[in-house]
């Protein structure tokens, strides 16, 4: 894989299109490019396979983050402490 | 050797979801887990007189978390007056039943596999703490939370190319973290 961070060379195209299979928003005909690019670059193998790791390590993590409208209210709360906290 | 600063200004944006992560696989209840959150944001606002620096903000705040938590469980067992235990016997009427219900189910989730993903959680969460802000933040809408490329990129004013160059980088950078700490 080249280091040329330029949006024609294909390794970076290809990777382009491995980041958003990861979210479902790569057409079957990137996905059919990717994968015959993949056949003849072992550097974008390796970083496809990297990438799915990571995709299935999120997906039985089961992580979750606070509920946007819940961490806005908690925020005002905070701040607005915090405010009275540098008054007091 | 104290290193670290205090600096409550941005606790709930740099540790809410962590704390929040944390508390949910723990508690298993999303209002409970909330509720605990703040707490603890609050009581470490409190107490930030005893903050010595010799952890980082982020430990601090999760052993103040760890004993909210204890105390959440303390007091609903004390609410219980009395330990419930419900065992289940075969019987001979029971006999003839298919064996498939006695055995272990192969699929289904055990302690070890809830820890390990709690566990995995953390880590998850540990390397997105390394990432810098923008990408932290926009690997977190796009991949934790799922949102849509046009809505992310309408909230933080970039681009959709931007966008894919900032998750390309944040999810670089992950899965080499995650290689270190993980895989």
């Amino acid at each position: 894989m080249s280091s040329k961070d330029n949006s024609t060379n294909p390794c970076n195209k290809a990777n382009h299109v491995c980041d958003k299979a990861q979210y479902q928003e790569a057409s079957l005909w990137e996905k059919l490019k990717l994968n015959v690019h993949l056949i003849l670059c072992p550097c974008c193998r390796d970083y496809t396979k990297n990438n799915k790791k990571l995709t299935d390590a999120i997906k039985s993590s089961n992580i979750q983050c606070m509920d946007k409208q819940c961490k806005a209210a908690l925020k005002e709360k905070f701040n607005k402490a915090l405010k009275e906290q540098k008054i007091s | 050797m104290s290193n670290h600063k205090i600096n409550p200004n941005k606790w709930i944006d740099l540790y809410s979801d962590y704390l929040y992560n944390y508390t949910i696989s723990r508690v298993n209840d999303r209002e409970v887990a909330q509720d605990l959150v703040q707490d603890t944001f609050f009581a470490g606002l409190k107490s930030m007189k005893n903050f010595k620096g010799e952890s980082s903000e982020r430990t601090w705040l999760i052993s103040i978390l760890k004993r909210k938590i204890i105390d959440y469980y303390r007091k609903i067992n004390s609410n219980k007056g009395q330990a419930e235990v419900r065992m289940s016997f075969n019987t001979e009427e029971d006999e003839g039943d298919w064996l498939e219900e006695r055995v272990a189910d192969p699929f289904d989730k055990t302690a070890e596999d809830a820890m390990e993903n709690t566990e995995l959680g953390d880590a998850i969460y540990n390397c997105l703490s390394k990432l810098p802000e923008k990408q932290a933040q926009v690997f977190r809408l796009k991949t934790i939370e799922g949102q849509d490329t046009e809505v992310i990129c309408n909230e933080l004013n970039i681009t959709a190319s931007n966008l894919w160059v900032i998750i390309h980088r944040a999810r670089t950078a992950m899965a080499e973290c995650l290689k270190e700490n993980w895989f």
